[in-house]
């Protein structure tokens, strides 16, 4: 159970950057407007940085692909467990028969 | 609020999440295996999940861990894979309005992308309370530290994720979440922005960045919506 000097320091150093960033939303968000274009913005947060996040996912193979649109229309059916199994499953059968792109 | 309210968010959060860091074990279990081979102890990899909690940025800084390790490169690498969490608190901030200040120090330590998404969805239908944040948080915290650690022992041993297809649960979630958000036609055009800006970047440049660029492309098609008609009160 040992710990490396330096090792830690590198671990304080990127757990402080990191809560750098979770905490700055918190500090600025009271100052940020209510109404108007920068709302209508910060609005779309939710869906643009998730539909960020999985964009490269979606696109990296014809079973993703399929299996992603299997799970938008699952979604708008199931409930987000049922719509993750549909998806699961439907990568992994499309694996089997396409491989990558 | 009373005991028994809290009590019943914050099992409401619990099993909301149960799935999502179940899903995460196999990944907990890779990251340890992987601090293994760079030489990082079960305590320094425990440590780090303690500290960091940040899944991509304790993945790609294992990845090329070194000793002595230099600890400004890792954390301008830390800092610059989770801007994002910049637009997602911004983002939460307004939801947080019964939190007291300690408590929203403590929503920021513990707001991993997964924890995030899940209290979005929870705001879009319930007000967002701390006994279902911190239900959601503490136990995926618990199972993630657990996980890491875990793999440093028996990592190798077990299944990459992509063979069991657990890589992509995530995606999976995400997309089911997206859908969920996306309950007019404003929401296309974001989504269509998000996801065009994000490849070209992914395509150009690599890295994370695309995540950022996404995001902003997003935000930015947002703005240029015409104002919603809000309905009157």
């Amino acid at each position: 159970m040992t710990v490396d000097p330096a090792t830690f320091i590198a671990i304080l150093a990127m757990g402080f950057a990191t809560y750098a960033t979770r905490i700055s939303g918190f500090i600025i968000g009271p100052y940020l407007p209510e109404h108007g274009r920068v709302r209508q913005a910060l609005d779309a947060v939710p869906a643009a940085v998730l539909t960020a996040v999985v964009a490269p996912t979606i696109v990296s193979g014809p079973a993703e692909l399929i299996a992603s649109v299997a799970t938008i229309i699952a979604a708008r059916r199931l409930p987000a467990l049922g719509a993750i199994a549909v998806g699961v499953s439907t990568v992994l059968v499309g694996r089997h028969f396409f491989g990558g792109w | 609020m009373s005991i028994s309210s809290v009590a019943r968010d914050a099992r409401s959060g619990f099993i909301n999440m149960m799935p999502i860091a179940l899903a995460v074990v196999p990944f907990g279990l890779l990251l340890g295996s992987e601090a293994v081979r760079k030489g990082l102890t079960p305590a320094e990899i425990g440590l780090m999940s303690m500290i960091v909690f940040a899944g991509s940025a304790q993945f790609l800084t294992v990845s090329i861990w070194t000793h002595p390790a230099p600890w400004a490169a890792f954390a301008l690498a830390a800092f610059l894979i989770n801007l994002r969490h910049v637009l997602m608190s911004a983002s939460l901030s307004p939801k947080l309005k019964t939190f007291r200040s300690s408590q929203r120090a403590l929503v920021a330590f513990l707001l991993a992308d997964e924890i995030w998404a899940l209290s979005e969805k929870r705001a879009a239908s319930h007000p967002l309370t701390p006994g279902f944040y911190f239900g959601t948080a503490i136990g995926f915290y618990l199972i993630w530290l657990a996980a890491t650690v875990a793999g440093t022992f028996l990592g190798e041993v077990l299944p990459a994720p992509e063979t069991i297809g657990f890589d992509f649960v995530f995606a999976a979630l995400f997309i089911s979440l997206i859908t969920g958000f996306a309950k007019s036609w404003r929401t296309i055009p974001i989504i269509i922005a998000s996801l065009f800006a994000s490849l070209l970047y992914q395509s150009l440049y690599g890295g994370t960045g695309f995540i950022l660029a996404g995001g902003l492309a997003g935000m930015v098609a947002a703005a240029l919506l015409p104002p919603e008609k809000k309905s009157a009160l």
